[in-house]
């Protein structure tokens, strides 16, 4: 029992090393659960609210605060600041760069998946 | 204490796509309504009513059951349409959900339509068929954009406007809701959230 299951585990960790190389590829920005729900929520809507993206990631001011500028910083996304009344507003747009840079994240995943899959 | 297993790299990539998929679902949530069938279906509407007219006997009744179906098939294109246009199936999350909170009304309006026409009180039909629909869009668009039960509540108040009062011209009433109001709202959902 013990030695199907070691066996098992030295499986796992082959399968993994021979899917290093294309690990270490991937976008660390879009890689980060939060910062992909950000992107992915964008792709489908034109533009999106700091309120909007808070209530649809559950997540907190402060965190949703700081992804966003990570992803701001990279150029991935685009954010304008107004007036409603007298109330702020914070409104985010995906840029063709973070679209870019989730159709490459998008085709990374599918594609580790596939090399998974024809093993 | 126990070691954790390791999570292979594809099963991660898979709960990964799994997130996106249920996170575009949610935000996507627009993609149920076509503002441009919206359009569509408040012109049929406009149409109907200058057929129909003012009698609420039964080829009214008829003229407003054909341009309902005609409504609804327009309106489920456009949103067939407007899914694919974002690469959502049209029973995805958002579409799930807003059939599932509109199916009912509806049901519940062809019911007392069949009943109420047949109890010889075709005059309360316009201001139930407001109430329901209006009932039907907010409970479905719920999780929508906001302007989506907003219109529904405009088709509730309007519903319940005709209901309370004495409706002497059906036609006009019908004509200002399901046209004037899908009509207003289908552009701005068009212009404001695409499509």
């Amino acid at each position: 029992m013990a030695g199907r299951s070691n066996t098992a585990r030295r499986e796992a960790v082959r399968s993994t090393e021979a899917a290093a190389p294309s690990a270490q590829k991937l976008d660390r920005l879009v890689h980060e659960r939060l910062r992909l729900g950000i992107l992915s929520a964008l792709s489908v809507n034109q533009a999106l609210t700091f309120n909007d993206l808070k209530r649809l990631l559950e997540t907190t001011d402060g965190n949703l605060s700081v992804h966003a500028r990570k992803l701001e910083e990279a150029g991935y996304i685009s954010c304008t600041k107004s007036f409603e009344g007298r109330v702020p507003r914070t409104e985010y747009r995906l840029t063709a760069a973070g679209r870019r840079a989730l159709d490459r994240y998008l085709d990374h995943m599918e594609a580790l998946i596939q090399a998974m899959r024809e093993r | 204490m126990p070691r954790a297993q390791p999570v292979e790299i594809h099963e991660r990539a898979i709960d990964n796509l799994r997130y996106i998929r249920r996170t575009i679902e949610r935000a996507g949530s627009f993609t149920a309504v076509p503002g441009a069938g919206g359009v569509v279906m408040g012109s049929i509407a406009l149409l109907a009513a200058w057929i129909a007219g003012p009698e609420t006997g039964a080829r009214w009744l008829a003229v407003w059951i054909a341009a309902a179906i005609a409504a609804v098939a327009v309106g489920a294109a456009a949103a067939a349409l407007k899914s694919r246009r974002a690469g959502l199936p049209l029973f995805s999350g958002p579409g799930r959900k807003f059939l599932a909170g509109f199916a009912p009304a509806m049901l519940a309006g062809a019911l007392l339509t069949a009943v109420l026409f047949r109890a010889g009180q075709a005059v309360l039909l316009p201001g139930l068929w407001m109430l329901l629909y209006g009932a039907g869009v907010v409970s479905g668009g719920f999780t929508s954009v906001r302007v989506v039960p907003f219109m529904g509540a405009c088709f509730m108040a309007a519903g319940a406007a005709a209901l309370l009062t004495t409706v002497t011209e059906p036609d006009i009433i019908l004509a200002a809701t399901f046209g004037g109001l899908h009509i207003v709202f289908g552009f701005v959902i068009a212009v404001k959230y695409g499509g």
